[in-house]
């Protein structure tokens, strides 16, 4: 994972002082008997790439459309900028929305589309024109302001979208899976212009996706969505390194998740005995932990390596690769143990092509050290 | 593939053929009939009027072409107003239809989903009676001692009977009653069709409801306006069973006009030439729509 921030992102969400510029209060959204936002508070800082990330159906697009004001919490209150907006129309509100459809007015220009927002604020015309010749410039289709949206390709309509949606200046940017209907290479090139132009604007970006490696590229922090409750709320390596549940182990990025029992623990050395991986194993754990309480231990694929026997590897587990997947630039293995149990890695196909190459039904020994693992308890 | 027995060209111009056969047949086949009439003489005969290529002699074809309708029906003040007359009735009629139309058909449009084909199949209902005994029914409304003006009196706001039938208000209503779900059909077809994430954009840059009607799905439902507008328009001009049930001697349409040329006074020629210049006035529009409507695809 990388990520494609050029300098280092502030931390506002650290600072305690720090007035959030959105304040979501235990807001729950009911439809029918199905809640699909079931009691959220978060607190998102100015100059944040916030995103809002879950599988379909976890109430994170029903959690931006009320932030937009196009659905009324059922409970709870927002606010923006201190301001109770809980109950104010979409129009008198200061954030302006990209859709998802793009949702761009067929009937109109590309210029007509990007001043909409502007003619409605009452703006002069020769301003008017002013900004969206300047917004024109800022997504790079300068040459398109006559066209119609249907004589547009996808990536342009894109375009068009985010700059009608950024013509009226607004505080705060709300995007709900704004690179959806683009195709993989344009996707990439374009997570970078959003991150670029979210950085020079320092606008507030809210973004609504299911795709954890779009969250995990541009985001400053990430909300991690279930079932209408958040998950986890944090920057995209906390949540990669420190997930603090199964499911936002297994949501981002592959992980092994290795079911035991805390045996003992010293200091903050935990033991552990798994059943399933057939052994005891060790991980750094800084909380108290019962003996006894179910866990499972999570490491991720490219923490664990081949040992090499002069290797500190305070777990080790053996077994036979059953399956390769050959990706370019790296290779994942699957090994499965003598319980069954098939534990994943991935290694450097540079490195692969050096030492011996590994093949199908080799017997490996695999090792982890105990501070690259994690230990879940729910 | 080998052996096709019809290329994919050949059988789409057999497919755009039938509708131009149906045309052909049944259109302009007999429109040149009634051109043909429209330039004759009419004659006390059956049938009543003169065959434009006649044989005088043997061998000798005598062929007269008589304008002379034509030249009446631009001179003489009673058909030319009876044109403008229904062109204005139209004209007038299309805006209520219209202006009654859309609220229902948007209602219709924005109603629950399973609410809309019962509303709809309500919209529709009256075509299950026959339209000569709606209209003729607006008569027991609309009369002296009718329905209305029983009821105005019974409420107590008129003592004395108003005049409605018989008067151009009497045909307005009769076709704007009548013709109502001509406009209703195609709008909703529109409107149903409108994507609301259009309204949500337009009121997330700070467009308030009315006016995201009006910039929005005004301008976007057009199409079905000019739809719905041209299936009343058009029959309405040729109209003639209302403003002969419902108007008064003075309300004069192309229609009612038609009848008695053709039936009362058996002067055929002038009734098809009063048929082939309406004809032309309501083509005339329609060509210049769809001129336009190909100029704005081609920018």
């Amino acid at each position: 994972m990388s990520s494609l921030r050029q300098s280092k992102p502030e931390e506002p969400w650290q600072a305690p002082e720090g007035e959030p510029i959105i304040r979501i209060e235990n807001v729950s959204k009911r439809f029918g008997e199905l809640y699909a936002v079931d009691g959220i508070s978060l607190d998102i800082h100015s100059g944040e790439f916030f995103s809002l990330l879950g599988p379909s159906g976890c109430g994170k697009t029903t959690l931006l459309r009320m932030l937009a004001g196009f659905e009324l919490p059922t409970e709870g209150k927002i606010y923006i900028d201190g301001q109770d907006v809980t109950d104010v129309p979409p129009y008198e509100r200061p954030v302006n929305m990209m859709f998802q459809s793009y949702a761009l007015f067929p009937h109109m220009s590309v210029a007509d589309n990007i001043a909409f927002g502007l003619k409605q604020e009452g703006m002069p015309k020769a301003r008017r024109q002013e900004r969206v010749r300047e917004m024109l410039a800022l997504v790079q289709i300068d040459k398109l302001a006559a066209r119609k949206p249907h004589q547009l390709s996808g990536g342009q309509r894109q375009r068009v979208a985010l700059a009608r949606a950024l013509a009226k200046h607004p505080k705060i940017l709300l995007l709900d899976e704004p690179l959806g209907a683009l195709d993989k290479k344009l996707r990439e090139q374009t997570q970078f212009e959003l991150v670029n132009i979210q950085e020079r604007l320092g606008i507030t970006f809210i973004i609504v996706t299911h795709d954890q490696e779009e969250a995990m590229t541009m985001s400053s922090r990430i909300a991690l969505l279930r079932d209408g409750r958040v998950e986890q709320v944090d920057p995209p390596r906390r949540l990669y390194e420190y997930p603090n549940s199964r499911y936002a182990a297994d949501f981002i990025g592959s992980i092994n998740l290795i079911d035991g029992h805390v045996l003992s623990q010293e200091e903050n050395r935990v033991r552990i005995r798994s059943e399933e991986a057939g052994c005891d194993l060790e991980v750094i754990h800084g909380q108290p932990l019962l003996a006894g309480t179910p866990v499972t231990l999570a490491v991720r694929p490219e923490k664990v390596r081949l040992d090499s026997g002069d290797a500190q590897l305070a777990n080790r587990v053996s077994g036979v690769i059953k399956e390769i997947a050959y990706l370019g630039d790296v290779s994942i293995y699957h090994v499965e143990l003598a319980t069954g149990k098939r534990i994943q890695f991935t290694q450097s196909n540079v490195q692969a092509l050096a030492e011996q190459p590994l093949s199908w039904e080799d017997e490996v020994v695999l090792g982890w050290p105990a501070n690259s693992c994690g230990v879940l308890t729910q | 593939m080998k052996g096709l027995p019809l290329s994919p060209l050949r059988g789409r111009g057999l497919i755009i053929g039938v509708p131009w056969f149906w045309l052909g047949l049944f259109f302009l086949l007999p429109f040149l009939f009634v051109l043909k009439i429209s330039l004759s003489e009419p004659v006390l005969a059956q049938p009543p009027y003169m065959d434009l290529i006649r044989e005088v002699e043997d061998g000798l074809v005598s062929i007269s072409v008589n304008f002379g309708n034509y030249l009446l029906l631009w001179e003489d003040p009673l058909y030319r107003g009876a044109l403008f007359g229904s062109l204005k009735i139209s004209a007038i009629s299309t805006l209520f239809c219209l202006l009654f139309g859309y609220p229902m058909a948007y209602a219709i449009a924005r109603a629950p989903s399973h609410w809309r084909l019962p509303l709809l199949m309500l919209i529709i209902l009256p075509f299950w009676t026959s339209f000569l005994i709606r209209v003729y029914a607006w008569i027991g409304i609309l009369k002296g001692n009718g329905l209305l003006n029983n009821f105005l009196i019974w409420s107590g706001l008129i003592d004395q009977p108003l005049e409605i039938l018989h008067t151009p208000l009497a045909v307005y209503i009769g076709i704007v009653y009548s013709y109502l779900p001509f406009v209703v059909l195609p709008l909703y077809a529109t409107l149903v069709r409108l994507d609301l994430t259009l309204l949500e954009a337009a009121a997330d840059l700070g467009c308030r409801p009315w006016k995201q009607f009006l910039t929005i799905t005004l301008p976007l439902s057009l199409p079905g306006v000019i739809a719905g507008g041209m299936l009343v328009f058009i029959p309405v001009v040729g109209e003639f069973v209302i403003p002969d049930l419902l108007g008064g001697p003075d309300t004069l349409m192309i229609g009612k006009l038609m009848w008695t040329e053709f039936f009362s006074n058996k002067d055929w020629p002038l009734a098809s030439s009063l048929a082939a210049v309406l004809l032309v006035v309501l083509i005339i529009p329609f060509v210049a729509l769809r001129h336009f409507e190909q100029r704005e695809e081609a920018v």
